[in-house]
């Protein structure tokens, strides 16, 4: 997978994740992948969620050593 | 326009004395529609936070003119933040201080009533999770029944009415909530008792609550009396206090009776459930108050907070003291059952002593609504 951004967002609490990943994301472009990783447990149910709403494709997550990893490919 | 917190406390007063309060929760919908802030006046509206990122616009004539607006989240976080989105648009707005989290920690005690010999009774009322512990005064003394984990509410309320804590029960062993009752009683030098047929996996040191058993409380010798009670867990015991109320555990509850299966032996109980819902709370006097150590939905609070209702009244309207058939009532505690308690197995072994998670764990843990009702 060609990921295209990386976007660190481990420590920071919610609505940081998602307002990080959302803001990274406007400035890519269509179909371009971002790698978002985060800690904060409520980031996996958002995340997927908000994906959803937004049109935006999860194509995977993981969690390693209490960091959630997840690959999102912009709509 | 103003943002300000409300807390955790204010949100209770405004359940308990009925006020109207509307509530924009910004949680995922499945964390909504699974649990949310109930009362009996609210109004609410779930958007997720995320769906606002770019603005409250959309939203603002939903919310109404008239009623306070409560913003809620899991942690707070989110609802600070969509709270100021919301006065920068020119509306007055509250957050809630800590979010579900803290929601799910609060304890209002209420007064039930009044004992022989100027001894009173409490309900430590858990809105948010549907928890009821219980605190017996009288004359320099305490008992408390199933007390929940925030072990200082009851500490400090002790001192406040200045008494002295001598007995702290678990009617069972609980599956929804950690117990405070042991580390109440370390801290304190009270006894702490526990149905030994609950225990047999625990790994701590406790006195068995047998049936008969009857401790007295203060020099006026108010009676707390142990009666077994088994169907919920195989040692399920209640307690009748001062000949006036019948403290019923997880076995009876106001508009559902207690479920069988939480230690994964719902076929085995089930018939001890039905013997003592059919049978040993048949024999005891119809005008008992029942206080249960839970409520499900908040229709079952009284106009005072407490959730409380007489016995004979129970027998009367309580669907689950009221099917005939013995298989319809096997049927109905074993299957359709409603999901389980979060974490209900680590809770157990919290419980039992097994395991010891940090505080922040423990709240993961309780996350949600306790589902230890069949109805």
């Amino acid at each position: 997978m060609e990921v295209n951004q990386v976007l660190d967002a481990k420590g920071l609490s919610c609505p940081m994740p998602i307002v990080r990943t959302k803001k990274a994301m406007d400035t890519m472009e269509s179909g371009q992948i971002i790698e978002v990783q985060a800690t904060d447990k409520g980031a996996l149910a958002d995340l997927t969620a908000w994906s959803a709403a937004a049109g935006h494709t999860l194509l995977e997550h993981k969690e390693e050593a209490d960091v959630l990893t997840f690959y999102i490919k912009k709509a | 326009m103003a943002f300000v917190k409300m807390t955790a406390a204010q949100v209770a007063r405004k359940v308990i004395e009925n006020q109207p309060l509307f509530i924009l929760d910004v949680r995922n919908t499945d964390a909504y529609e699974d649990w949310r802030i109930e009362g009996h006046n609210f109004d609410y509206l779930n958007i997720p936070y995320f769906d606002l990122l770019d603005g409250v616009e959309e939203i603002l004539p939903k919310l109404p003119a008239e009623k306070d607006i409560l913003v809620v989240c899991a942690k707070e976080g989110s609802s600070l933040m969509v709270a100021e989105m919301i006065s920068d648009a020119g509306r007055d707005v509250y957050y809630l201080e800590g979010g579900m989290k803290s929601w799910s920690s609060y304890l209002e005690p209420i007064k039930v009533g009044d004992l022989t010999g100027g001894g009173e009774l409490y309900q430590f009322v858990r809105l948010g999770k549907g928890c009821l512990s219980y605190m017996v005064i009288s004359e320099g003394e305490a008992a408390i029944i199933d007390a929940v984990r925030f072990t200082d509410v009851f500490t400090n309320f002790a001192k406040e009415k200045n008494v002295e804590i001598k007995h702290v029960f678990d009617t069972h062993l609980h599956a929804d909530h950690i117990s405070g009752g042991r580390h109440i009683a370390e801290a304190t030098g009270a006894t702490y008792y526990l149905p030994a047929k609950d225990a047999e996996e625990v790994i701590f040191d406790y006195t068995p609550l047998e049936d008969g058993l009857t401790v007295k409380i203060g020099a006026s010798q108010i009676e707390v009396g142990a009666l077994y009670s088994p169907g919920h867990t195989i040692g399920s015991t209640s307690f009748i206090v001062d000949g006036k109320y019948l403290l019923t555990g997880d076995i009876l509850f106001i508009d559902s009776i207690g479920r069988p299966d939480l230690a994964g032996l719902a076929e085995d109980w089930v018939g001890d459930l039905r013997d003592t819902l059919y049978r040993r709370y048949r024999e005891l006097a119809e005008d008992l108050i029942v206080l249960p150590a839970h409520f499900m939905i908040i229709e079952e609070l009284n106009e005072d907070g407490t959730v409380a209702k007489r016995l004979g009244d129970l027998f009367a309207e309580n669907h689950g003291l009221n099917i005939e058939s013995e298989d319809e009532f096997r049927h109905t505690v074993t299957d359709n059952l409603p999901p389980q308690p979060n974490a209900y197995e680590q809770i157990r072994q919290v419980n039992m002593g097994k395991i010891s998670p940090g505080n922040d764990e423990q709240t993961e843990m309780e996350i949600g609504p306790n589902r230890c009702a069949v109805r």
